[in-house]
């Protein structure tokens, strides 16, 4: 079972991580960890949301604006996805991500699956 | 068409080579590795180059130079000629064409190997798939949908957990046969199913799992001909697969069982699977596997689906639930109590199962309820339970198939 976990970040969470060498060095044990167990299929950061773009449906047509387009204090910073054994393991996973700085939160969502059973 | 018949000639006498490699060497996760290139290396030969007289001998006799390299190697690295090294030189690696013919055991010694406790069930699925089904890492890799360096990783890792776990390769003592043998069933039912219930399309390449479960469940079937279980296994994929072409419309919407066009049926694997699972029922320990391809026998016989013999499929689930209970179980009987005694009956039973937390909130309650509730004539309700199953499954084709099941009951 694949699943994605979110990763919600607020403004401080980046340059806490910066600043704090010994949760770097967590970061990049956790990632190895995951890697070496054949659990971890991809993972990106994401940049600052100040740099994003949005295109937005009204009434079916698109209509594009510049970031920063909100001020919320958690936004969507990265994800993983995960293949492992089902949503417990999953879970695991993500409670064993270094502690987000400033809190911060992983959201573990299942990935649509292209099987399906008949009955 | 040489490559594939070289294929399924190597996917035969992986498990053999690395039997042989085994009991010489021991050492699992090298003999594997050794055995894998020895594998690669012949696929890569033998369709252009031609079959060897000796294949096996000619199979062992790579693994063991590519062994003895990578030891060498390792050796030299470390800088260090010791005892072991100078045995290994003198060990004769080239094995003589007249090698013994391996022992049958080895096949199911490395099953229980791959399938040792300590992994957990996906390693299980993988290192089976590579060291007894002789896949390559990259087309484990592209049926399970991971990139093959995850792939790869997962295979590493569940080798050096069986190395820390200090598993050799030796049978599992007595007492623990048959509990291990069930863990060996149960990841080859995975395997098929995994491949069984891939749509067409990107998936294409997770059917031949399918395929491949089947192949070594008779594998382990003639290994343990008196095995109920195993009998029962096997009769219960073969029925399974018999549906395959029947179960998808053409645009990968699923059938379910009661619409499915019975004319495309595979007659070959049902009269096979049909009659393993008639010679089994009267001579062994009745077990679950066997049940259920009792019923999947019930349900290939009736020429549509109204001939379908339901009180014995109830009975069936009756007696497969005292044995194996199991909340997909209640789910399945509460059908065939519909189909018996009426919707209501089944609704009932399936009440019954709101309080469990194993199905609670499976899309698999949801949908059967609205199937019910929609033979109960209750149109409303039915939709709803069909939406909420839809919101539930983490499938994209069933979550097509059970909007269009909700939408259908809007145009009435």
């Amino acid at each position: 079972m694949k699943y994605m976990l979110l990763i919600y970040e607020n403004p401080g969470t980046r340059e806490a991580f910066f600043a704090d060498e010994k949760l770097r060095a967590e970061m990049s044990a956790y990632v190895d960890g995951l890697r070496a167990s054949g659990e971890l299929v991809d993972g990106e950061g994401l940049a600052d949301p100040s740099t994003a773009r949005v295109v937005r449906f009204e009434h079916g047509v698109p209509a594009v604006t510049d970031g920063p387009f909100m001020e919320a204090k958690e936004y969507f910073g990265g994800f993983m996805i995960v293949d492992c054994d089902g949503i417990e393991r999953a879970t695991e996973i993500a409670r064993d991500h270094p502690p987000l700085p400033g809190g911060g939160a992983m959201e573990i969502r299942p990935l649509m699956s292209g099987g399906g059973s008949e009955d | 068409m040489a490559t594939k018949r070289v294929e399924g000639l190597l996917r035969k006498l992986a498990p053999e080579v690395l039997g042989v490699l085994l009991r010489r060497h021991r050492q699992f996760d090298a003999c594997e590795d050794a055995v894998q290139e020895a594998l690669l290396a012949a696929a890569l030969q033998w369709p252009s180059e031609g079959v060897p007289d000796h294949p096996r001998a000619w199979l062992v006799t790579v693994a063991s130079r590519r062994l003895t390299d990578a030891w060498r190697a390792e050796h030299a690295r470390r800088d260090r000629e010791d005892a072991d090294f100078a045995a290994l030189q003198s060990d004769p690696l080239g094995p003589a064409p007249d090698e013994r013919a391996p022992s049958a055991d080895d096949t199911l010694t490395l099953l229980f190997l791959c399938c040792h406790p300590s992994l957990s069930p996906s390693s299980q699925l993988a290192l089976t798939l590579r060291a007894v089904g002789g896949l390559t890492t990259a087309e484990i890799a592209r049926a399970f949908l991971v990139p093959e360096a995850t792939m790869g990783q997962r295979i590493s890792r569940a080798k050096a957990t069986i190395k820390a776990a200090g598993a050799g390769f030796s049978m599992p003592p007595k007492n623990e046969r048959e509990a291990r043998l069930r863990v060996v069933l149960h990841v080859l039912y995975v395997i098929f199913n995994e491949g069984y219930t891939a749509t067409s399309g990107p998936s294409l390449q997770r059917r031949d799992l399918a395929t491949e479960a089947i192949r070594l469940t008779r594998l382990v079937h003639r290994l343990l001909p008196s095995d109920g279980e195993v009998a029962g296994l096997l009769a219960l994929m073969l029925l399974t697969e018999s549906r395959h072409t029947a179960r998808t419309g053409p645009d990968d919407a699923l059938i379910p069982l009661a619409e499915q066009d019975r004319a495309l049926w595979r007659d070959d694997l049902i009269r096979e699977g049909t009659e393993l699972i008639a010679a089994t029922l009267p001579r062994a320990d009745l077990g679950p596997y066997q049940l259920q391809a009792a019923i999947a026998a019930v349900h290939a016989e009736a020429r549509s689906s109204e001939e379908t013999d339901w009180p014995q499929v109830l009975a069936l689930y009756e007696l497969l639930e005292r044995v194996a209970p199991n909340p997909m179980v209640t789910l399945n009987r509460a059908v065939a109590l519909a189909m018996v005694h009426g919707p209501r009956s089944g609704l009932d039973l399936l009440a019954t199962l709101d309080a469990d937390e194993r199905v609670a909130r499976h899309h698999r309650l949801a949908s059967v309820r609205a199937h019910l509730l929609e033979l109960a004539g209750e149109t409303v309700a039915a939709r709803e339970s069909f939406k909420l199953a839809a919101r539930q499954t983490t499938s994209a084709p069933e979550q097509r198939h059970l909007e269009r099941r909700a939408a259908r009951l809007s145009a009435h």
